[in-house]
């Protein structure tokens, strides 16, 4: 067992890590731990545990800005930025359900770290686009800043943006600062029941292309209709049809507008129905934390995460229904998400996935033109057999081992975490 | 020209200077190359004119391979690249180096792919910003980020300086609405980041490759988003006898949840500029004057309007006029777009800065920036990127007059130093280049700065592409490297451990 090391504010955090890379003992960094189980599980002899880096140290609503140290619960943010009529503007999905842990756990540090976003990627980015400033500690045990607090800002290297989605491997962040932005006041989805994958794209490319400003754009095929809207109050899948889903938000008088001239726009793709409020927000919840699949509904299963060109996303699922039988997909992002379930264990249909389907997986990719996927769930054992995140051209990877040994040269930061 | 300390100059380069004009040459054919004293003139200086120094020589690639080449020999030479777009930078970042090879992007001029379904296009670095939506508005798409030389600069500069215009505070600047590109490291290795899905696999590198203000590579292809053209986009112009009311409308136009698409403000000495240049009516005894533009569905812009003519008269403006027509909106814009030029007119030489404050700062800031004014004998003229709370002082001076570059120079730094101070940044979009090198320890302690350099290192461990710039000072990237090592017991012993 590891031993844990809980340092209360930067200064012991530092003090630890120079510690730590003059010994050269490797750590795992973690806030709540909330995302363990992505990625290569790390071989540590010690645990940095930054939970007690905790609070938020400046909030001015009228400036739109919210700073705190790292450690700090997501949600306690999200309700402090709620009670002023505010959010994180990227959405940021909650991997709890989806990996078989507790809901609501996170820090806003392992937020930036993993740059999360949600369904408003397509129109708002992920947590990169927002962060504003950071602090950190790198792997030489040295504390440095980057950024600032304001959204302009082209001073220096954009290190914040460097260290996002970095997975605590190159320094550990002691405080982060994001933009916040108004809360829509209101919210509606538009519906297309019954279409195949190809059909629900192009539906959704065309929604994307008008100027209705839609913040959410998915395709659930009918499994995962039917899953989602389980999760969700029914609002989906009730005929056991798929579920092309637009999302339009924004003041109640502009909505109305918006789904008119998107009803119209869309007419061509079948019928069209419009979803409310009360019922849109359980449904994009259960689009943005993958309900269709978590491990209750899917059992048996492992999850992978694509990222392709949107147009793209149906190739990878088709490719992959025909190399794996009994795959399942559905789509965020305007088809460019894809969140892929494939058997982990022999079905009846077909044999048992060797080493989660990795093979495969990256092939569809390839031929999609390229992107990326990261296998999201599947047992320790698995992990640490196929590399978890897509590997990088040679260069490429040469490059990032470059920065790595910048940053952090004895290897001490989350080794093997991202490989 | 004011004395600027750059990198020393190599004798051994300027000796083998007749061979690297050869080699070159062999690598560009054609007219690829330039060594001749006239024809290196027009790259002498960049958009801050008061820095000016001619190339070792200029070479014009047209494809990535003769990049690569260029830069691969550069590199086993140890010849030093600076690389150029259209040169329009306000910071000096295209400035060239006496014994330096100047790389000018612009024949790399084509536009390559448009993908609506995608909504994306990708393009070479050489064309302009404008290029790209003039190349997809056809289909009724734009390019949001919209820097006010948007005629003129180049993407590839774009993405060096991280550019933002008047659109940015509700689309973003240009980090946001890039999605992939192609790169040449300076040992001419050829690297491809992103493309058209989202996100990275790896470390985000674009991240740190917009805004590096050319030092990390050359960027030979870029991939951008591009977004169907809102609906319809209104215009309010406001004016207010205090700059304190211009400013308190834009805090409660955002508290109000409002995200205007482009907010802007400019102070008496520019409304007077611009108005005299292109009459577009503003009004003249305005201390301040306020453009708002909204856009998006004509129902949601028409109900923002009203919100924010409300707001604008709680604060108790002295003018406001809402636009009835494009054109209209157009001739709101038209002062404001032409603001720099403007200036250049009542004035023999402008220094633009370009620091950023929290917004609830700009009545102390400006009140200041007066008393700094009164106090170095020179006028200043304010626009701002109100929405972001990004300046733009315009310090008026005359080059003629001996010492009064060093004031004007001395007036801007503390300007600087002044955002700093209130919790802001040096600059909010033009980048730091030779102008604001210097002031970079105002804002980053030295371990922040080798932590950027370390950066560098990686991609760049020669530091042979545009050195003398953003950093003031250049460290040896093997220096850098060495750690600071304290073996024993962990100093704070009582850290809690379980
Ligand atoms: C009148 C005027 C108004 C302006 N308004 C704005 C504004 O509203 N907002 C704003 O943000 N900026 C503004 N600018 C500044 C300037 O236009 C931008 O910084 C622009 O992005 C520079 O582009 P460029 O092609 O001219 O680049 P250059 O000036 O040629 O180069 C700028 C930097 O980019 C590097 N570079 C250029 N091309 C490449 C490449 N292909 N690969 C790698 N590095 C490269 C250079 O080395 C240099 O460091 C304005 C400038 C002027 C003169």
């Amino acid at each position: 067992m590891a031993e844990t090391y809980a340092p209360r504010d930067a200064d012991e955090t530092r003090a630890f890590l120079a510690w730590a890379m003059a010994e050269e003992k490797p750590v795992e960094v973690i806030g709540q731990g909330s995302k363990r189980a992505i990625g290569r599980p790390v071989q540590a002899e010690l645990t940095l545990d930054l939970s007690g880096l905790s609070g938020i140290t400046l909030y001015e609503p009228e400036e739109l800005v919210l700073s705190a140290r790292a450690g700090t619960p997501v949600a306690e943010i999200e309700a402090a930025v709620a009670a002023r009529g505010q959010e994180l503007a990227f959405e940021p999905m909650d991997y709890g359900p989806v990996l078989g842990t507790a809901p609501g756990l996170g820090t806003i540090g392992g937020l930036l770290a993993t740059n999360l976003a949600g369904p408003r990627r397509i129109s708002k980015g992920a947590a990169r686009d927002h962060v504003l400033g950071i602090k950190a500690v790198s792997g030489r045990g040295e504390a440095f800043k980057s950024g600032g607090r304001v959204v302009k800002n082209v001073t220096g290297y954009d290190l914040a943006r460097g260290l996002s989605g970095s997975w605590g491997t190159l320094a550990v962040l002691t405080e982060v600062t994001f933009k916040v932005l108004p809360r829509a006041e209101a919210c509606e989805t538009i519906l297309l029941p019954g279409l195949d994958d190809r059909r629900a794209i192009a539906a959704l490319a065309a929604a994307m292309g008008s100027s209705t400003e839609v913040s959410g754009a998915a395709h659930l095929p009918a499994d995962a209709a039917v899953a989602i809207g389980g999760a969700a109050g029914g609002a989906v899948g009730r005929n056991g049809q798929s579920a092309t889903i637009v999302r339009l938000e924004g003041v109640p008088v502009s909505i109305a507008h918006r789904a008119d001239s998107l009803s119209r726009l869309l007419a061509p793709f079948g019928r069209v129905e419009r979803l409310g409020g009360a019922e849109s927000e359980p449904l994009w919840r259960a689009v943005r934390d993958v309900a269709a699949f978590t491990p209750d509904r899917a059992p048996g299963t492992v999850l992978w995460r694509v990222s392709v060109a949107p147009g793209e996303g149906p190739s990878v699922v088709a490719a992959m229904a025909k190399a794996v039988p009994g795959s399942r997909a559905y789509y965020d992002w305007q088809g460019g998400l894809v969140w892929l379930c494939l058997p982990a264990a022999p079905t009846g249909t077909g044999a048992a996935v060797p080493e989660a389907g990795v093979g495969p997986v990256r092939r569809a990719v390839a031929a999609a033109g390229g992107g990326h996927a990261t296998l999201i769930r599947a047992d320790a054992a698995t992990r640490a057999a196929v590399p978890v995140f897509e590997p990088q051209p040679a260069p490429l990877a040469a490059l990032a081992e470059r920065l790595k040994a910048q940053f952090d040269p004895k290897g001490i930061l989350n080794p093997g975490r991202m490989a | 020209m004011t004395a600027l300390r750059m990198p020393e100059p190599d004798a051994g380069v300027f000796a083998r200077r007749a061979e690297i004009v050869r080699r070159l040459g062999e690598i560009v054919p054609g007219e690829g190359v330039i060594a001749d004293a006239r024809g290196l003139a027009p790259y002498e200086s960049d958009g801050v004119t008061v820095y000016a120094q001619a190339p070792l020589v200029v070479v014009l690639p047209e494809t990535v391979e003769q990049v690569s080449r260029v830069l691969a020999y550069c590199h086993q030479e140890g010849i030093k690249v600076v690389p150029r777009g259209a040169g329009t930078s306000l910071s000096g970042g295209a400035l060239p180096l006496a014994d330096g090879v100047l790389m000018s992007m612009m024949k790399f001029n084509r536009v390559l792919d448009i993908d609506f379904p995608n909504r994306c296009a990708v393009v070479q670095p050489g064309v302009t910003n404008l290029g790209i939506t003039r190349a997809v508005e056809h289909e009724g798409f734009y390019y949001a980020p919209d820097p006010s030389s948007q005629i003129a600069c180049s993407i590839g500069g774009n993405v060096a300086e991280n550019s933002g215009g008047v659109h940015c505070l509700k689309y973003g600047l240009t980090t946001n609405n890039v999605l992939g590109v192609e790169m040449v490291l300076m040992d001419g290795t050829v690297l491809r980041i992103g493309g058209k899905h989202l996100d990275s696999p790896g470390y985000d590198l674009m991240g740190l490759i917009v805004g590096s203000e050319g030092l990390l590579g050359v960027v030979t292809e870029v991939t951008v988003r591009i977004l169907r053209a809102p609906e319809t986009a209104r215009a309010v112009l406001v004016g207010f006898n205090s700059s304190e009311a211009g400013g308190q409308t834009v805090a409660d136009i955002i508290a109000a949840g409002i995200i205007p698409g482009g907010m802007e403000m400019m102070d008496r000495p520019a409304i007077h500029a611009a108005e005299d240049f292109v009459h577009a009516g503003y009004p003249r005894d305005a201390e301040a004057l306020l453009i708002v533009e909204l856009d998006g569905p004509a129902a949601e812009v028409s109900h923002l309007i009203e919100r924010v003519a409300e707001i604008a008269r709680g604060n108790g403006c002295v003018d406001l006029r809402v636009s009835n027509s494009d054109a209209e909106r157009l001739v709101f814009w038209a002062g404001r777009k032409a603001a720099f030029p403007a200036v250049g007119r009542i004035s023999p030489d402008y220094l633009c800065m370009d620091g950023t404050i929290p917004r609830k700062e700009l009545p102390h800031v400006l009140a200041r920036m007066r008393a700094m004014g009164e106090h170095y004998g020179l006028r200043c003229a304010n626009v701002f990127h109100a929405g972001d709370g990004n300046l733009h002082p315009l310090i008026l001076f005359d080059a003629n007059v001996p010492g009064e570059l060093d004031k004007a120079e001395a007036f801007g730094a503390d300007i600087l130093r002044l955002c700093v101070e209130v919790g802001g940044c040096l600059t909010g979009e033009h980048g730091v280049g030779v102008e604001k090198r210097d002031l970079m320890p105002a804002m980053f302690d030295e371990i922040d700065l080798a932590h950027q350099i370390r950066v560098k290192c990686a991609f760049d461990p020669k530091q042979l592409l545009n050195p003398g710039k953003v950093f003031p000072q250049l460290h040896r990237c093997a220096e850098l490297g060495r750690l600071h090592v304290q073996r024993g017991a962990l100093p704070h012993p009582d850290i809690p451990r379980f």
